[in-house]
């Protein structure tokens, strides 16, 4: 199969394992493309892309836009705070204000679990979830699974171990979807106030004891405690938490054996991970954020490609 | 109908000698010429090259890789198709290098411009050069010429030359598929 099994891309839940290996083929093609002395090639040069980031991001809105960069797109930049929508404008109404400028497909972050799937069935265009509350991230995770599978190979069979504040996450849920179409075993490890509930229904165990999840496991994905969605108090303080889930070389020397180690971004340092542990050299935090611009250019590519060109001629509309 | 032999095992080895021999001819010790064989079916073409380079000629040390240019075609969207890319291998720099560039079929001449515009991105060579087997020499739909040439041929619209190249010598063939 060389074509996407979807028109959108919404979440890791709607895709299938074919997806998510030709995902990684063109993206491995793509790694190199970046790695050229010029890293562009001209291939959407007929499409204009709008990132639409209704949340505050760093790593995943530079990212997208050097991916549509590189693919030769056309891109127009909207961050809520500076437009119509703190004067009421609905996001349908506002995505189709931009689409009516021909534009051919949304990269959307937004606040709200669902609101990639709430556009893609009231436009008429492509849309791309760049993480929608705490429900799903697809790129993060494919970018993560991405990173694994350059290091390990087959994921089939592996141990990943997925420590943090699981419940604010949309990195996590998508991740164990993306985890599981790969045939690796997940476990998950932290706080249980920082569990969601019937999470053991998605196929992963659960071990609160740190250490014995690290022996077990081949890779490790360090998830950041997100204060900005706490509105209750999950666990007592930083220090706690650090001490009891936080990843650092005491842990590590305790396991006696090479895990990888991944964090998504941005990096709470001495809280969840410790500096040593981030720059050491069996993490591949750096490498996750250069794959993070070969999968989305792979994603866009493919997505793209399921666009036939005569749909977006003027004429023809 | 049947399939028309074009050029036997033998006729090939010829071929082959003789498109070194030019090679040769024009580059002399090969150290500021890299070869490039072109995805999909110009990587086993440039197999055979070398093997003669190595077979006939071991003194001379030759730069090769392998150049992909799926994402420089001008058919993207075109068709229901989505187009897969290939493995790309170039281990040096073409900076100021006179590059080959070696395919099995010179058809329509579209994935040589992709291919002569994918080469950019790895920078400025001094020179490009297009070696074929087979020149469909009127079915050219942009103005391109290669530079070495196997063989020229005549053939009808929806003919489809194959080119299939086997473990010995003796198993290349070039056929038509009517």
């Amino acid at each position: 199969m060389n074509k996407l099994s979807v028109d959108h891309l919404l979440g890791i839940k709607s895709l299938n394992e074919n997806d998510i290996s030709l995902i990684f083929k063109t993206a491995s093609h793509f790694k190199e493309v970046i790695n050229r002395p010029i890293k562009k090639v001209p291939t959407l040069r007929d499409i204009t892309i709008a990132n639409l980031f209704f949340e505050n991001s760093t790593r995943t809105k530079i990212s997208f836009e050097l991916a549509e960069k590189r693919l030769g797109a056309d891109i127009i930049n909207f961050s809520s705070s500076s437009s119509s929508v703190k004067k009421g404008e609905s996001l349908i109404d506002t995505v189709n204000n931009i689409l009516a400028m021909k534009v051919d497909m949304i990269v959307l972050r937004h606040p709200n679990p669902g609101s990639s799937l709430l556009l893609s069935q009231h436009t008429n265009s492509c849309i791309i979830n760049a993480g929608d509350g705490a429900h799903e991230h697809p790129t993060q995770a494919l970018l993560d699974s991405f990173s694994l599978y350059e290091n390990l190979k087959d994921l089939n069979g592996k141990n990943i171990l997925i420590v943090g504040d699981i419940i604010h996450s949309r990195v996590a849920l998508s991740n164990i979807y993306a985890l599981n179409l790969l045939g690796a075993n997940v476990k998950l490890s932290c706080p249980l106030s920082l569990l969601p509930k019937d999470i053991e229904k998605l196929n992963v165990t659960i071990e609160t004891d740190v250490v014995k999840a690290l022996k077990w496991c081949d890779a490790v994905n360090v998830l950041r405690v997100q204060r900005e969605r706490m509105l209750k108090s999950y666990f007592p303080d930083n220090r706690e938490y650090s001490m009891l889930f936080g990843l650092d070389v005491k842990k590590l020397n305790k396991i006696k054996k090479d895990i990888l180690i991944l964090h998504p971004g941005p990096i709470n340092r001495g809280v969840e991970i410790t500096s040593d542990v981030v720059e050491s050299n069996n993490s591949l935090i750096l490498d996750q954020v250069e794959n993070g611009v070969a999968i989305r250019m792979a994603i866009i590519y493919l997505l793209a490609s399921k666009m036939n060109f005569q749909l977006t001629n003027n004429e023809i509309i | 109908m049947p399939n028309k032999i074009l050029l036997d095992s033998k006729k090939i080895e010829i071929i082959l000698r003789r498109l070194v021999y030019e090679l040769i001819e024009n580059h002399k010790d090969f150290d500021e010429t890299v070869l490039l064989g072109l995805q999909p079916r110009g990587i086993f073409f440039i197999d055979k090259i070398l093997e003669v380079f190595k077979r006939d000629h071991p003194n001379i040390k030759i730069k090769s890789g392998i150049l992909d240019y799926t994402f420089f075609r001008d058919d993207f969207r075109r068709s229901e198709k989505t187009l897969s890319a290939s493995l790309t291998k170039i281990d040096f720099s073409i900076e100021n290098k006179n590059v080959v560039l070696i395919d099995d079929v010179l058809f329509t001449g579209r994935s040589i411009k992709a291919a002569m515009s994918s080469i950019d991105t790895y920078g400025r060579p001094k020179s490009i050069e297009l070696l074929v087997l087979i020149d469909r020499r009127f079915k050219r739909e942009i103005p391109i010429a290669a530079n070495y040439c196997g063989a020229k041929i005549d053939t009808f619209k929806g003919d489809r030359v194959k080119v299939l190249w086997g473990e010995k010598l003796k198993d290349n063939v070039i056929y038509i598929e009517s």
